[in-house]
């Protein structure tokens, strides 16, 4: 049998198709980089933002759509084998929702009925300097009472 | 049992290969699937725990140095991007290895073969600075130097993510270079022009696809988002 599967003669456009697919990804991926700086100068909790932030979401799906369906052939093999491999993975609709949606709910909860919590995210901390190379060592062990002071 | 293959039926009734691929093959494809629950895993749990926290450090600040970079230098997104091209760069070179394999032409196998495995030495290679820079800034598991976007102070979580996660595709990577060296080598040896066929190439082709993958992801969520 793998004798005959050895021999099998697998659909695709072959060279040109690779060209093609990689011109796709290295466009998606220039998109998500130029949303990236753009992002950069939006105001924290912009609905803009937001939208920016969706998109990019968006482009790493179209991602990963055409490396599974191209590089790695999926798109090119038969439907139930296709179907074994993709309808599991559509746990991960469910597994996003949910404990996104946990996390969330879960940080209202403690801004609400937790003041401590509350205060602790409001309170700034001094930027400390730059990491200079000399004073590496010196950083560690100022990181580390820093820490415990913010949880006291 | 042969009037089962006999009567035509919905389900399959044996006799053929129902998915039409190598039983190695679809093996390869599952546990990639097994892989992907366990990435999805990592990542999800980083989302909920971001979702639950009210600061975040902010990944442009964090990840805004490249080597060589003179002090104090602000360029964010710049050594990612790169590092995110040499992946999808050695993807399309394993792809090719394995368009060559169909064709049976040892040369171009072994060619794309040695640009892949270079390629993901030049990923791993980039890895190996940032954790390194990052950690002389002070970042490492349990420790986090950064503040969080709005100047509040910043919990280990972002560190213990980025680390645990980035080291866990970094991990793939490499096991993905050393199974690739493994291809080239039996290559080299003749091995798959003896059997006929270079299927293998294909299943270590699959694995190096999903590598990259992951890395779309991970990307997305730990620089970009």
């Amino acid at each position: 049998m793998e004798h005959t599967v050895a021999h099998e003669e697998h659909g695709g456009g072959g060279v040109k198709e690779i060209v093609r697919v990689t011109v796709i990804l290295s466009v998606l991926t220039v998109v998500e980089l130029m949303l990236g700086f753009w992002m950069m100068g939006m105001p924290l909790e912009s609905v803009l933002r937001l939208a920016v932030k969706g998109a990019i979401v968006i482009l790493m799906i179209a991602k990963a759509f055409y490396i599974v369906a191209y590089f790695m052939h999926l798109k090119h093999e038969l439907k139930n084998m296709i179907m074994t491999i993709v309808v599991p993975l559509a746990l991960f609709i469910w597994f996003i929702i949910a404990f996104l949606y946990d996390g969330n709910s879960f940080r209202n909860l403690r801004n609400t009925y937790d003041p401590h919590f509350k205060e602790q995210s409001t309170i700034k901390v001094e930027k400390k300097e730059e990491g200079k190379h000399e004073g590496k060592e010196e950083k560690h062990e100022e990181a580390k009472p820093e820490e415990k002071k913010t949880v006291e | 049992m042969s009037t089962a293959t006999a009567t035509p039926s919905k389900l399959w009734g044996g006799g053929k290969s129902p998915f039409n691929v190598e039983y190695g093959k679809l093996m390869m494809w599952y546990f990639l699937m097994s892989d992907a629950f366990t990435f999805g895993a990592f990542l999800i749990s980083y989302g909920t725990i971001r979702f639950s926290t009210n600061g975040w450090p902010d990944p442009n600040e964090v990840f805004r140095s490249y080597p060589f970079a003179p002090e104090g230098a602000h360029a964010p997104l710049v050594f990612v991007s790169i590092m995110t091209f040499i992946l999808i760069i050695s993807s399309v070179t394993m792809v090719l290895a394995v368009h060559a394999g169909h064709n049976m032409d040892k040369r171009k196998v072994v060619i794309n073969l040695i640009l892949t495995i270079l390629g993901g030495l030049a990923f791993l290679s980039c890895q190996a600075w940032e954790w390194n820079h990052l950690h002389s800034e002070g970042a490492w598991w349990g420790r986090n130097p950064f503040l969080n976007h709005d100047g509040t102070a910043s919990s280990t979580n972002f560190t213990n993510y980025f680390f645990t996660i980035t080291g866990f595709h970094g991990f793939h990577v490499f096991s993905g270079v050393v199974i690739n060296i493994i291809m080239l080598i039996m290559t080299l040896m003749d091995k798959f022009e003896k059997r006929g066929h270079y299927l293998m190439i294909e299943k270590a082709g699959l694995y190096w696809h999903f590598v990259d993958l992951v890395w779309v992801f991970v990307f997305t969520c730990f620089y970009l988002i």
